[in-house]
């Protein structure tokens, strides 16, 4: 997969260092088009640092990131939503005092134009955007199951469906590549397989790759097309599920951490 | 794609809000109703009081958007009140210009006023904003009185105005259009309000406030968006600003001393924070509780207000607009 040039997002090189820890320390890998990419660790390894990197809330010390060519590494946060990347949180970042059909729409900013004028008198731009987004919002509330809390305010809901919302709101703006930090944290089994049909839902309606951080092995192995995985801020294997989990690194990685927390 | 580019129509019913009990035409004829009664009814100095509660409404809802819906404490918002009275007192006696004339003079200048301050100040965020913003509300009377610019201001004497004629031979006095006038212009301005703030726009405000880093994720340019609300809120509390001129008839630097600051920010949370509607509230309490508290002890209404506004903000946590959304949801249940 690596060197592939129509790779979607291209990861060089990336050192990131803590004052003096360093989190990460030299990780390349490629996540192409339509590909579910996961990414794997024990505590510790530098997952949410290089994730954080690729979502523009943390700058490498080295290395660089594109996407589609593009270096990304040096813009400002909040070009990466207008570039295609939307992404979720590990604990959730939801706009609480609003409902969950408005966190929804929040996610479409980077789709409107109309600016202050427009939208303090209801000028036809202004408004025809926000029909758009309200249909979508509409189209994805149901997609995600999520019709039946639209009007509710998102604090209110139980944990595993405001993580639903973050991911409403991350793909409301049909992103290319979506990031998402430990999507199954916190939830129940029966939570997780829903969310791996989600998965497959979301891979059905939408053309975009997923970078999957996350600790659940099963769904990891399950849902990607690819898995990279990384110990004490190193990538210790990088291919298929099934090569991957043979791969003897990971192995002793993952038996290491049993241990340890025996 | 395909599948996300139309909902199910099942879809459309669902989204319909429940009607409220009150046919919305009846509302709005009861409203103009109350809004015109006291042309008819009250004396002048009452219709004088109702005319500075709707200009202190209007400043209020400026201090509201940018403190309330952003979450940036601005504890300065005198200081833009202060500006668009000079401005609008400045282009009637010195520079004769119409009346009309100063009210988008002063709304534009003190957007750019908050725009440049805006910039570097919010950077801070915080208690420091509040600190700097009141900072502002304290030099302002002072920057007012310099000799150099006394010419213009007037210095510690002030700028005398007259309030205009009501145009096109309309039978109202002096008082009584004025009073219209600003009654209209509250209500363009909180229309105008209430469409920003159910906009993409009006939605990143608040989402800035809730999370500025998810915010930021949304590809929301937390800086400009910041900036370009203070200008906004400077601007409307500006715009009050000239009205009170034109309705005082009189701007002099002892008018806009600190303490306005806090009543603007006392009226916001009376009215209810983050609520449009709330500042009609904020602004009636604000001209009218003073008064009533003097009237229940002539030795310390100080004090009396202050009791008053505890009581109000121990029993009304939402503020009068949270107590209103409370009974509604109560009707409609
Ligand atoms: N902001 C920070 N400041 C200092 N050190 C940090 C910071 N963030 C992470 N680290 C350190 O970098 C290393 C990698 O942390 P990171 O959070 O990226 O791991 P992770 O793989 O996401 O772990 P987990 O599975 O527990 O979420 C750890 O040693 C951590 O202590
Ligand atoms: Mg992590």
């Amino acid at each position: 997969m690596s060197g592939n040039a129509a790779a979607l997002l291209e990861v060089r090189d990336i050192v990131i260092r803590f004052g003096g820890v360093t989190a990460v320390g030299g990780v390349s890998f490629d996540v192409g088009r339509h590909q579910i990419c996961g990414l794997i660790g024990p505590n510790g390894a530098g997952k949410t640092s290089l994730f954080n990197c690729i979502s523009g809330f943390y700058r490498p010390s080295e290395g660089q990131i594109s996407l589609e060519g593009q270096k990304i590494s040096d813009l400002p946060r909040h070009r990466m939503m207008g570039l295609g990347i939307g992404r979720t949180f590990q604990n959730l970042a939801l706009f609480r005092s609003m409902t969950v059909r408005q966190n929804v729409l929040a996610g479409a900013h980077c789709q409107g134009r109309a600016g202050f004028l427009a939208a303090a008198l209801r000028l036809a731009s202004s408004t025809r955007e926000a029909r758009e987004a309200e249909e979508r919002a509409r189209a994805l509330l149901a997609l995600l199951d999520l019709e039946q809390f639209a009007e509710i305010p998102v604090a209110g809901l139980p944990f595993g469906w405001q993580k639903r919302v973050e991911l409403a709101r991350a793909l409301i703006s049909r992103p290319k590549l979506l990031l998402l930090d430990e999507p199954a944290g916190g939830l129940n089994h029966g939570e997780v397989d829903a969310l791996a049909e989600l998965f497959h839902d979301i891979r059905r309606n939408f053309e975009l790759s997923i970078l999957l951080v996350e600790h659940h092995m099963n769904l990891v192995m399950r849902v990607s097309d690819k898995v990279v995985a990384l110990n004490f801020g190193k990538k210790i294997a990088d291919g298929t599920p099934a090569e991957v989990r043979a791969t003897p690194e990971v192995i002793s990685a993952y038996l290491g951490e049993q241990a340890h927390a025996a | 794609m395909s599948e996300l580019s139309e909902a199910p129509p099942s879809l459309r019913s669902a989204t319909v809000r429940p009607a409220p009990g009150i046919p919305p035409a009846l509302l709005w004829a009861l409203g103009a109703v109350a809004l015109l009664l006291p042309l008819f009814m009250a004396e002048s100095f009452t219709l004088f009081q109702l005319t500075t509660a709707a200009i202190y409404a209007i400043a209020i809802l400026g201090l509201n958007i940018i403190t309330g819906y952003n979450g940036q404490i601005s504890l300065g918002h005198g200081a833009f009140y202060a500006v668009g009275a000079y401005v609008g007192a400045i282009m009637l006696d010195k520079l004769n210009l119409p009346y009309w004339s100063t009210l988008p003079a002063a709304a534009v200048i003190c957007g750019i006023l908050g725009w440049g301050i805006g910039r570097p100040a919010l950077r801070l965020g915080g208690l420091y904003l509040a600190l700097t913003t009141f900072s502002l509300a304290v030099a302002v009377p002072q920057i007012l009185k310099y000799r150099g610019i006394e010419e213009w201001t007037g210095g510690v004497q002030g700028v005398l105005v007259t309030k205009p004629d009501a145009p096109f031979g309309l039978p109202l006095n002096p008082d009584q259009y004025l009073y219209v006038l600003t009654v209209l212009l509250a209500l363009g301005v909180f229309i105008l309000a209430r469409n920003l703030m159910a906009s993409r726009l009006g939605r990143a405000i608040v989402a800035i406030r809730d999370h500025a880093l998810a915010a930021e994720a949304m590809g929301m340019n937390i800086a400009n968006i910041k900036t370009a609300t203070f200008a906004i809120s400077a601007a409307i509390t500006g715009l009050a600003g000239a009205l009170s001129a034109l309705a005082v008839e009189f701007v002099s630097p002892d008018s806009f001393q600190a303490s306005l600051s806090i009543t603007l920010f006392v009226g916001m949370v009376v009215g209810g924070v983050a609520s449009i509607f709330g500042a009609v509230f904020g602004g009636l309490f604000v001209v009218f509780m003073p008064n009533i508290a003097e009237g229940l002890s002539k030795s310390a209404p100080g004090v009396i207000y202050g009791i008053i506004l505890i009581a109000f903000l121990f029993l009304l946590p939402g503020g009068v607009a949270g107590l209103l959304r409370r009974l509604g949801a109560r009707l409609r249940r």
